[in-house]
């Protein structure tokens, strides 16, 4: 499902340097698990996100493996710290091969 | 009816498969923590999983991890189809080895979460979830 995927992700506009701030990050996606059958008892082929990695400035926040447990629209809250102002990259990896990218700057308060 | 010689051997095979599956669904869940562990022993202590005790619906059941000092948690739900959940990499600029999500419950069961911790120890966590709807489909 490469249509209508949509990333959002929720960052603090700013922050102290050195501080810990939380991150939200959803993205519509059905992530067919493989498992469910059409209405002709035929299994519809499994279409998940299969990866989800947030870096600050080239540095990694977190990398997450996913499998078909995870729920449909997957959603992710997790802490940074962010020891200068610079840009948030949020990448999505789709079993279909396509890429989702968000990104999110912050300046030092 | 008749058995014939034949027939009998397929049966008996097909009933020794039967009693074997089960079996199989929990190895794919031992095979994945043998993997993650490398077969190291796990305390307990340290690791947090947070999951509700009953989950009205199988198809988000919200969970939270917290391993303070932990470099990567596994999740696996052992009574899934796929025993695997996510595994969660904490990098350099991770603030607290913590991450909460929503996943997907086949019926009630255990979710287990394994963290690997910075001194390369392993500890582990389960929980029971409660599940009135399951959340795989079929």
């Amino acid at each position: 499902m490469a249509s209508g995927v949509k990333p959002r992700v929720k960052v603090p506009k700013s922050a102290a340097a050195g501080e810990a701030i939380t991150i939200k990050t959803l993205i519509s996606h059905a992530m067919e698990s493989g498992q469910r059958k059409d209405k002709e008892g035929n299994v519809i082929p499994r279409s998940i996100i299969n990866r989800f990695t947030c870096e600050f400035n080239g540095q990694s926040v977190i990398d997450i493996t996913m499998e078909p447990a995870i729920s449909t629209n997957p959603y992710f809250q997790f802490d940074a710290t962010v020891p200068e102002a610079g840009e948030f990259v949020f990448t999505w990896y789709d079993d279909d091969g396509s890429v989702y990218n968000d990104n999110k700057s912050i300046t030092i308060a | 009816m008749d058995f014939s010689r034949r027939d009998t051997l397929g049966l008996a095979l097909g009933a020794a498969a039967l009693t074997v599956l089960p079996f199989r669904v929990n190895a794919a869940a031992e095979d994945r923590i043998a993997e993650f562990t490398g077969g190291a022993d796990m305390g307990e202590g340290g690791l947090t999983l947070t999951a509700p005790e009953i989950a009205e619906n199988g198809n988000t059941v919200p969970i939270e991890v917290s391993a303070p000092g932990a470099t990567a948690i596994l999740v696996l739900a052992m009574g899934n189809p796929t025993p695997g959940v996510a595994q969660f990499n904490f990098g350099p600029l991770a603030a607290a080895q913590s991450a909460s999500t929503r996943i997907r419950l086949a019926g009630t069961q255990d979710v287990v979460a394994i963290a690997k911790m910075a001194d390369g120890s392993f500890v582990k966590a389960s929980s029971t979830v409660k599940v009135t709807i399951g959340g795989c489909g079929g």
